[in-house]
């Protein structure tokens, strides 16, 4: 079995919320706060709460989308919002633009709708990661599937989902060091290919034992 | 003072590997002095909660302890006073009784040794111990457990000259906190799932104390626990209960404390018998102040748990619910929907017929009612166990650490 260049280091991972001072009653309010909003508040509600609903599969994506249907009552631009993909985006700043203009389009569409007051405010928080040494480390391939089983939820977010804005990069870290070290491009490609929005993490994290498992067969 | 409670390692059957995880947390803050004070050893959220986090912290090698800061009778009332007033109501205290706030603090301060690495301070009544702090010495963390997002302006003003020399505050909800000039930081309310309030029970134990109240375990059940208060709702839940039997043969247990030292308790109650008109399926019991068992084994069978609450804390009792993996029926009130996500781990309503119709569809989805209820555990477990407050702690030890 092939050994690593540079061990995979697994961490424990923890995000604290900080609350803003910083809301929304209405969606032209969610329209202003956007623009306002931190890059960890965009974070926060986005890439974070697909981890604290990690189990939710089936239109969860996140908490603005939430938000305007739950509060507002607003399907379609409850859909337009959670139709946004994480995964396509590099940088927040893009992120938090699309979120601006799909939540412009709609106000502009509806415009008697777009003071309307929710039954609850909308509050901007953000995330503060905190990130220290498991001390887990994996040399090979079947060390790795090891520690992957029996990693935490918020350690696996945190290298399957954080990782991807973390990195400035369209991947992960176990698909970034499956491929960089281990020189596993193709079984990096399949990891990176699973669909988080779909899966929960504990099924997301049984396909990539499965892959690595296929992975071993073949070699 | 040493506070005893569950060791760490009987988590593992429930966390797995999140136990592994506290650990590593905890490996950076070995030897990091903690002081938690609060006003009460025993009785009451925050000193239930103490007496769990303390012993973990101890157990993770941290050298945690727990002060109580000491107040007469004079100055109990004074701090009951400020608690009313800090939720919205009237204050008739006047400058005698800021007096005797500050000169009850003061001897606390000439009595506790403060001096620690992190100082964590409980809710309002010891938040002057921030007097007491060698400059620029530890890290100081306010734990405000109480909604303060419609305080008594005179009170508030009052407190707020300590609260903004804090290097954080910490809220329950985003809603219950205020604008500061300090980070604020949020951590939710915790259950302990070995507690005897939500471990898990022997079903023959569940049957006997059904029976002892005699409610039908061989039928569908509808529980609220909550005392007899009008912000409860009690006559509502009877409301929409009424309504649901129309569709569905079903039993209601409302489930309260004695209403005995309380005149509007035991007027609430009156009430409620009225609105249950003699119904032999709806069960009021008043039950004493301690008895986490028999509140555990009526969640534990009941069909579906509501929680119609018109105002509410943080409501605890949901989570409670939800770790049982019963699906819930309750108001959008409080911290109620940061538990119940609409659709994913529960329903909520907003009026007596929105709580019949919810309550309706899961008897008649209870392949849905399951699925709620099984997120709903998640749920709770990912965010509202007790070892998820000691996680938040470590983390924020670490990050205030960081940032110096």
């Amino acid at each position: 079995m092939k050994t690593a260049e540079t061990p995979f280091g697994f961490v424990a991972a923890s995000y604290l919320t900080r609350i803003n001072n910083q809301q929304a009653s209405s969606l032209d309010e969610l329209r202003a706060g956007l623009d306002q909003a931190s890059d960890a508040s965009i974070f926060y509600h986005t890439f974070q709460s697909l981890g604290r609903h990690h189990f939710l599969v089936e239109s969860f994506s996140n908490d603005f989308a939430q938000w305007v249907m739950a509060a507002l009552n607003r399907p379609i631009l409850a859909e337009w919002l959670g139709g946004l993909d994480v995964r396509d985006y590099v940088s927040l700043e893009d992120l938090r633009g699309d979120l601006r203009r799909l939540a412009a389009e709609y106000c502009d569409a509806h415009p008697a709708e777009a003071g309307v007051t929710a039954f609850e405010p909308f509050y901007f928080c953000e995330s503060v990661e905190v990130a220290v040494p498991l001390g887990w480390e994996a040399h090979t391939l079947e060390e790795f599937r090891g520690s992957l089983a029996h990693l935490s939820h918020s350690s696996f977010y945190y290298h399957f989902i954080a990782s991807r804005l973390r990195l400035q990069l369209r991947t992960n870290d176990f698909s970034q060091w499956l491929s960089g070290s281990l020189g596993a491009d193709d079984l990096a490609r399949r990891v990176n290919r699973i669909d988080i929005y779909t899966n929960t993490l504990d099924s997301a994290r049984e396909e990539i034992v499965s892959l690595i498992d296929r992975e071993a067969q073949r070699q | 003072m040493i506070a005893l409670g569950p060791a760490l390692d009987r988590y593992v059957p429930l966390l797995g590997n999140e136990v592994e995880e506290l650990r590593a947390l905890a490996r950076p803050l070995t030897g990091a002095e903690v002081l938690m004070v609060n006003s009460t050893a025993v009785g009451g959220g925050v000193a239930e909660l103490l007496s769990r986090v303390v012993p973990l912290m101890q157990e993770l090698n941290l050298r945690a302890e727990w002060e109580v800061f000491a107040g007469g009778k004079e100055f109990f009332e004074v701090t009951k006073a400020f608690h009313n007033a800090l939720h919205g109501g009237a204050f008739h205290g006047g400058p005698a009784a800021f007096e005797v706030f500050r000169s009850c603090s003061e001897r606390n301060l000439a009595r506790l040794q403060l001096d620690r690495e992190f100082v964590v301070i409980h809710d309002p009544q010891p938040v002057a111990s921030i007097d007491g702090r060698r400059a620029e010495s530890g890290h100081w963390v306010w734990r405000c457990h109480i909604d303060l997002s419609n305080p008594n302006p005179e009170v508030w003003e009052f407190l707020q000259p300590w609260v903004v020399r804090y290097d954080a505050a910490i809220f329950s909800s985003p809603s219950f906190a205020r604008q500061l000039p300090c980070p604020q930081y949020l951590f939710y309310p915790s259950i302990d799932p070995l507690a005897d309030k939500n471990r898990t029970l022997e079903p023959s134990f569940v049957r006997s104390v059904l029976e002892r109240h005699g409610v039908d375990p061989g039928r569908k059940l509808l529980v609220q626990i909550s005392r007899f208060d009008r912000l409860k709702d009690p006559v509502g839940v009877v409301r929409a209960y009424k309504i649901v039997r129309r569709y569905f043969d079903c039993q209601l247990v409302l489930a309260g404390g004695t209403a005995d030292d309380d005149p509007e308790g035991a007027e609430v109650l009156e009430e409620t018998r009225e609105a249950a008109a003699g119904d032999p399926d709806i069960h009021l019991l008043q039950l004493p102040s301690d008895s986490p068992l028999e509140i555990n084994a009526l969640q534990t069978a009941a069909t579906i748990v509501i929680q119609k609450s018109l105002r509410e804390g943080f409501g605890l009792t949901v989570a409670e619910a939800l770790w049982k993996k019963k699906p819930v029926v309750a108001s959008a009130a409080g911290g109620i929907p940061t538990q119940v996500v609409h659709k994913h781990t529960g329903l909520l309503a907003h009026s007596v017929e929105g709580t019949a119709y919810q309550i309706r569809y899961l008897l008649a989805h209870p392949e849905l009612a399951a699925r709620l209820g099984a997120q709903g555990h998640e749920h709770v477990r990912e965010g509202f166990l007790i070892t998820c407050n000691v996680k938040r702690y470590l983390s924020l030890f670490l990050h205030l650490r960081g940032r110096r």
